[in-house]
């Protein structure tokens, strides 16, 4: 069964949650919780990640809000 | 059974959710249907990578003074929130867009059942 | 004065609100370095106070806050924000997005980062609020 090959809900052993991951890498999740305030000076996490570490993930997706705004006002506007 | 009951439950209702939402994609002959399928599959997807990135004993990822960040199992992976906090967002604009191609087709074929439309597309 | 509803109380009701609503969303926006918030959420909560009143006073009363033709602008302003940030970082030496090479005299760099991620900030939370007006007023069909 497929499902059973998943950790299970919070297990501390699953390999997303260790520091360095079978194959050898580092893992980026432990990276940022013991990086994040020393890089920025920043205590919430998610927003050094957001905004600095991930900066160019989240250029992307304001150009996504951007398009889609776009789009919308291109397909319903009216034809005078 | 049991154990797997309990550790994996979370897993089993958002496939339920998963399988209905992509039964309502696919089946549904509404178009207003189909969206809302479309938006159960997000909703879906989203609450499996916030439940990946939970860990017993862990708190929020917020710097705490009295909690040392040396030792990672004492907060929640704070790379599943992020990129979910990112995907939330573009969820709404794709609804927003395929609002506007369900509104800009119904004012071109006046209804939004599928069969209708594709018989006056003809 | 020609509003969308006839009843009192849902203008009111509305014009009591959504200020709250927006004030809302500045906290949320700034307090994003210490606690749950951010740009994304900050900019969701500004939308919401202006569809508000959008859908309680009348779309023509509610030209006053925030124009539908200045929406667009002011979306690709947010992006540019962002965008220009990371630029400058890329031409004063460093990489792209590298906020510790903006010229900003006198700072250590963790401090540097932590103004660059609020001015960003502002960015994202101008281009989502006004991407998701921009697109209710297209819905709209006015």
């Amino acid at each position: 069964m497929t499902v059973a090959d998943l950790p299970p809900r919070g297990d501390i052993g699953a390999p997303i949650q260790q520091q360095v991951n079978p194959s050898g890498t580092d893992v980026a999740g432990a990276y940022y919780i013991e990086y994040a305030y020393r890089d920025t000076h920043t205590p919430n996490m998610v927003a050094v990640v957001l905004a600095d570490y991930r900066a160019f993930d989240t250029l992307g997706e304001v150009i996504v809000v951007f398009a889609g705004a776009i789009g919308c006002f291109f397909i319903l506007r009216r034809r005078t | 059974m049991l154990e797997l009951l309990k550790g994996h439950y979370a897993y089993f209702f958002l496939m339920l959710l998963f399988v209905i939402g992509l039964y309502a994609m696919m089946m549904k002959k509404n178009l207003m249907k189909k969206i809302m399928g479309m938006s159960m599959v997000q909703s879906a997807t989203i609450m499996v990578w916030i439940v990946a990135a939970f860990k017993h004993g862990g708190t929020v990822p917020i710097l705490d003074r009295s909690i040392p960040v040396d030792n990672p199992d004492l907060y929640i992976n704070p790379l599943p929130h992020t990129l979910m906090l990112t995907a939330i967002v573009v969820a709404v604009v794709t609804l927003g867009v395929s609002f506007a191609l369900v509104i800009s087709i119904y004012r071109n074929f006046k209804s939004l059942d599928e069969p209708t439309i594709l018989k006056r597309m003809k | 004065m020609k509003s969308q509803t006839d009843s009192p109380i849902i203008e009111v009701a509305a014009r009591g609100l959504a200020p709250v609503i927006q004030l809302i969303g500045i906290y949320v926006f700034f307090h994003g370095h210490y606690g749950p918030g951010g740009g994304f959420q900050g900019g969701v909560l500004l939308a919401a106070g202006v569809l508000l009143l959008r859908m309680a006073v009348g779309f023509e009363n509610s030209q006053v806050q925030v124009p539908s033709r200045k929406t667009l602008i002011l979306c690709s302003v947010g992006a540019l924000i962002f965008a220009g940030t990371g630029l400058v970082a890329l031409l004063m030496g460093g990489n792209f997005m590298d906020y510790a090479h903006l010229p900003v005299p006198g700072m250590e760099a963790a401090d540097i980062r932590y103004y660059a991620i609020l001015f960003i900030e502002i960015g994202v939370t101008m281009a989502v609020m006004t991407a998701l007006i921009s697109i209710y007023d297209d819905l709209l069909g006015t």
